[in-house]
């Protein structure tokens, strides 16, 4: 189907890092079931790396593919370069999305950061509130809703 | 396994209007309009092909104009009554909230023109009552415009009692047949359809061509301006080698009406009872009332791009009201229109039969659409919240 790109397909259809870890260190969900999208990354953080890390998604394939490119790209890595994760080096990383589904890359961006902070939250280490997405007042993934 | 279950979207040619078309291609090529006698012969075919499509509707040839498709059809058809109407002050329609957008869309642009647009109500099984189309009815209403049977959920509407009461109190009545031709029996005077719009794909016909047909009396608006073909309603040089493949294929499929409707209910409802098994699944639309071919479902806790993505993998070609699959983040409005909220719409799934389906592809799709809906509830972090109990379900 030549509305994904092989990457996309290939991460839709073979999902890296799917499930749960239970007694995570840090766990985030964001999106919203009426946008049709949710992503919840779960995250294992040892010596300031990121041990392990699942995610579970309700989304379209680009939303599938998103987290799982996602997880890919910060599983072993520093937390630090883990919070500097864009969307864009999701999309990159997924040779393209379509215009109309760059909101999956940035949900899977967004995830990643909410996991973060919990994890910030839980352990009660201080952080920069500018780097996180104000997700209570964001509607971007229903922007358009009417 | 490569199975085709698209048909309300399109549907694969006929041979027989295949090898109608042809000779209009080739042989007789000429231009109607032209006086020449390669022109006449052109001539010749579009009169009898407008007879014989004016036959299967049971109205005269002059009440048929040829169009691009469904969505002229609609368009020129509303648009018409709405002239009508504000000739005479009047400037209210009628119509429902799960319309194609070639109708809906049509409204847009007739409310900035000053005109009221009553949309009824859809009971959850997707059915309008005529009591519903009598209440709504006023003084100023110049139409009813009211689908035959839905595009998504198949479920077919009291066209004959609407067109009475039409009728009865001196209002046009139109009806988007696109989903309905060829499939149900339909006569526009017993049924009193002063304007029904058909689309020649939607039956095995060519892409691209289709019929308003206008009671007699109704003058209709010219959308397309620039020749006197179409007795000036419609311009532009007649598609003649579409228009014979749609008579051929509409001619098939509506000697076949019986026939196709014993085969295909039978399939609809082995697939209906097969994915009912689903837990926490729903048939959209009323399980009877609906077109033979039509099984439309709601999945909780998956989104439906993602199914047909999977299905495809697996060669069933269907499809979604997702949001995802339409490019907008709104699921589809007909399923909101008969109560699914946003999250349940999300998941839905819409299987459409045509007579090359088997019992044992239906048997096939059963178990694919069960492997697949459950493999997305696995990795769906809201099937594991309800699985939980931390969600409660909205489908039972």
């Amino acid at each position: 189907m030549a509305l994904y790109s092989e990457k996309v397909m290939d991460h839709f259809r073979n999902p890296r890092n799917v499930g749960v870890i239970e007694n995570a260190d840090g766990v985030g969900e964001v999106g919203n079931a009426k946008c049709g999208d949710i992503m919840k990354i779960y995250l294992k953080i040892e010596n300031d790396k990121i041990a392990d890390v699942k995610f579970e998604t309700f989304g379209c394939g680009s939303a599938i593919a998103s987290s799982s490119m996602a997880t890919e790209l910060i599983k072993g890595k520093p937390v630090s370069e883990a919070l500097a994760l864009t969307n864009k080096a999701v999309v990159e990383a997924l040779d393209g999305l379509p215009a109309h589904k760059l909101h999956c890359s940035v949900l899977a961006e967004e995830a990643i950061k909410a996991a973060l902070k919990d994890y910030y939250d839980k352990n009660g280490i201080e952080y920069d509130r500018s780097q996180f997405p104000d997700c209570e007042n964001c509607e971007h993934c229903c922007a358009n809703h009417t | 396994m490569n199975i085709y279950l698209d048909n309300a979207a399109t549907t694969k040619m006929s041979q027989t209007a295949i090898a109608a078309m042809l000779p209009y291609m080739d042989g007789i090529y000429g231009n109607p309009s032209s006086l020449h006698s390669a022109g006449q012969k052109a001539n010749e075919a579009l009169t009898s092909a407008r007879e014989r499509i004016a036959t299967l509707l049971g109205c005269e040839p002059r009440e048929i104009t040829f169009t691009s498709g469904g969505s002229e059809a609609d368009n020129q058809a509303i648009i018409s009554a709405a002239k009508l109407g504000e000739e005479k002050g009047k400037k209210h329609i009628v119509s429902t909230a799960f319309e194609h957008h070639a109708v809906l869309h049509t409204f847009e642009k007739l409310k900035k023109a000053g005109f009221d647009i009553t949309l009824l109500d859809v009971h959850e099984n997707g059915l309008i009552t005529p009591d519903q189309v009598t209440d709504a009815i006023r003084p100023d209403t110049c139409l009813v415009t009211i689908m035959y049977a839905n595009n998504e959920i198949g479920t077919v509407q009291p066209i004959a009692e609407i067109g009475a009461i039409c009728r009865e109190r001196g209002v046009l009545f139109h009806t988007d047949a696109v989903q309905a031709i060829g499939h149900l029996h339909i006569n526009v005077k017993e049924q009193n359809i002063d304007m029904l719009s058909l689309s020649a794909h939607k039956f095995h016909g060519p892409k691209g061509i289709g019929v308003l047909y206008a009671r007699k009396g109704i003058r209709l608006t010219t959308l397309i301006e620039g020749g006197a073909q179409e007795r000036g309603k419609r311009a532009g040089t007649e598609n003649i080698p579409a228009i014979m493949g749609m008579v051929a294929a509409m001619e098939e499929a509506c000697a076949k009406i019986d026939e196709n409707a014993v085969k295909l209910t039978a399939l609809r409802d082995k697939l209906i009872a097969g994915l009912s098994e689903i837990p926490h699944a729903i048939l959209n639309g009323d399980e009877k009332q609906r077109l033979p071919g039509n099984v439309s479902f709601c999945f909780e806790g998956i989104e439906g791009e993602s199914l047909l993505l999977l299905l495809d993998d697996k060669g069933i070609c269907a499809s979604s009201g997702s949001a995802c699959t339409s490019g907008s983040l709104d699921p589809s409005h007909v399923l909101l229109a008969i109560g699914r909220i946003h999250d349940v719409a999300h998941g839905s799934l819409r299987l459409s039969l045509s007579a090359e389906n088997t019992e044992e592809e239906v048997a096939y799709i059963i178990t694919a659409v069960k492997e697949v809906v459950e493999y997305l509830r696995s990795i769906s972090p809201i099937w594991r919240d309800l699985v939980a109990g931390k969600k409660e379900f909205v489908i039972k």
